[in-house]
């Protein structure tokens, strides 16, 4: 039909408003289950990169509980490295902490392009029941090409071999840069070395193959087609396992042999 | 009756929205590794036909000319953003695997081709229930891909491993082209190819 322009403009307020009634009322609805289940599979991507639960198991909440057992949360100051006693890690919410100008500063200039720090963050610890460091997972986060890649980096009571690396938040393309969460990619990480014997960050995602992780322990097969991606994972890697990130906390650990 | 009947059974084989209307190729490639995603899928996609064809031909007689297809569009896109928030928050895990192809419904061609075509013509029943029969053509062809590419890529069929890997100790060695899109395209040329030659009428004359 041939509406005059009063009427298409009025037909079309009504529709958006129907709609953007219905879309609006879904979403805040859903919102607190959809916080959950993100808050959930945070927690299993760290159980993900320590390696106590695998991709493919489903695990609900009681589960992933329950494998949180062994690890234990700290909060950390970044700048020496010390356990910060009072703050709570259970309610501890780094990206909130970035954020707020009173729990943060600026970042000095870096590759992996973060803009504020944290002056405490949250890691977490596993200790083996002779009190010797088992597993660290860190928080990491930094530019890949769309966004921001949040993930944990989990290394060994060594300090030294990468455990494993899974993001659970990035906006990267999928089959792209989004390769990042095939469980093959994420597979070659385990073994490598982190550092160098200066114990500087060097591990790089390089152009093409790496070898094996004997041959090749500093490297990381590069993702095809997402070369900005793979840049930006070496890049936050190196920002935070260096001087500015979990460096000095890395090193009161190697120091202290752990305790 | 009859009107009904083709109008729910004929987008299976005789109309096909992939196999025939070439229409929604994309995410056929995309998310048919596996089973559980490519029934996630195809739900969302049945959801989202069945509901906008009926909304847009309950609308039909009301909706001006000039801006109808951004009507059509806005009524998709407001669905398509339900079927995400709905899935996010009940399934959370299969929501991460099919990442922004459940978002990309909105520029599934099935979907405005079937309110165009269809839902601006005919009342809301036959309408939706062309919706249905296009949502399940399009989810014939999506399961029978995923059943051939999880099976012969994965070696498994809804995570179940059935054939054993050879990377585990088994005998089967998984076809790697079956897991990315070329293989896709491989598949579902044959099943374009067969249901040709099942219904030749089908065929373009040159």
């Amino acid at each position: 039909m041939q509406g005059s322009v009063g009427y298409n403009l009025a037909f079309a307020a009504c529709v958006c408003l129907v709609c953007a009634v219905v879309v609006s009322s879904s979403a805040v609805a859903l919102a607190d289950r959809q916080d959950r289940n993100a808050a959930l599979d945070k927690q299993k991507n760290v159980l993900l990169a320590a390696g106590l639960a695998t991709d493919d198991e489903n695990l609900g909440a009681d589960e992933v509980a329950a494998r949180f057992a062994p690890i234990t949360q700290v909060v950390v100051d970044l700048a020496s490295g010390a356990v910060v006693d009072d703050v709570d890690p259970a309610g501890f919410d780094q990206r909130a902490a970035a954020g707020d100008p009173t729990r943060s500063r600026v970042a000095p200039e870096n590759l992996a392009r973060v803009v504020r720090l944290p002056t405490a963050a949250l890691v977490y610890e596993v200790w083996d029941a002779n009190d010797d460091l088992e597993i660290v997972v860190l928080p990491v986060e930094g530019l890949g090409l769309w966004g921001t890649l949040y993930g944990f980096i989990a290394l060994e009571g060594d300090l030294q071999t990468v455990r494993g690396l899974t993001f659970y938040e990035h906006k990267e393309t999928p089959g792209l840069g989004g390769e990042v969460d095939n469980p093959r990619w994420k597979a070659l990480w385990t073994g490598r070395l982190a550092f160098d014997e200066t114990w500087t960050p060097v591990i790089t995602v390089v152009k093409g193959r790496a070898g094996s992780v004997a041959d090749d322990p500093h490297a990381v097969d590069g993702l095809s087609g997402a070369t900005i991606t793979s840049r930006g994972v070496t890049n936050l890697l190196r920002f935070w396992l260096g001087p500015e990130g979990f460096g000095p906390y890395l090193t009161r650990l190697r120091a202290t042999g752990g305790t | 009756m009859s009107k009904t009947r083709d109008a729910l059974f004929d987008p299976l084989f005789n109309t096909n929205p992939i196999a025939l209307q070439v229409l929604g190729i994309c995410s056929a490639l995309a998310i048919t590794t596996k089973m559980s995603t490519a029934l996630v899928m195809s739900g969302a996609v049945v959801f989202v036909l069945l509901f906008s064809n009926l909304f847009v031909s309950m609308l039909r007689n009301q909706i001006p000319t000039s801006i109808r297809i951004i009507v059509q569009l806005t009524i998709i896109a407001s669905l398509v953003i339900v079927v995400d928030q709905v899935l996010k928050a009940y399934a959370f895990g299969l929501s991460k695997q099919l990442s922004v192809f459940v978002g990309l419904i909105i520029t599934n061609c099935i979907i405005m081709g079937r309110a165009e075509a269809y839902a601006m013509q005919n009342p809301p029943g036959l309408s939706m229930i062309d919706g249905l029969g296009n949502g399940l053509g399009y989810a014939l062809i999506l399961a029978g891909t995923a059943v051939v590419r999880e099976l012969f890529g994965s070696g498994s069929l809804f995570g179940i491993q059935l054939l054993a890997l050879a990377s585990e100790g088994g005998w089967y060695t998984p076809n790697g082209l079956m897991l990315l899109s070329p293989g896709a395209f491989f598949i579902i040329g044959f099943f374009i190819w067969a249901l040709r030659t099942w219904k030749p009428e089908q065929v373009e004359r040159d």
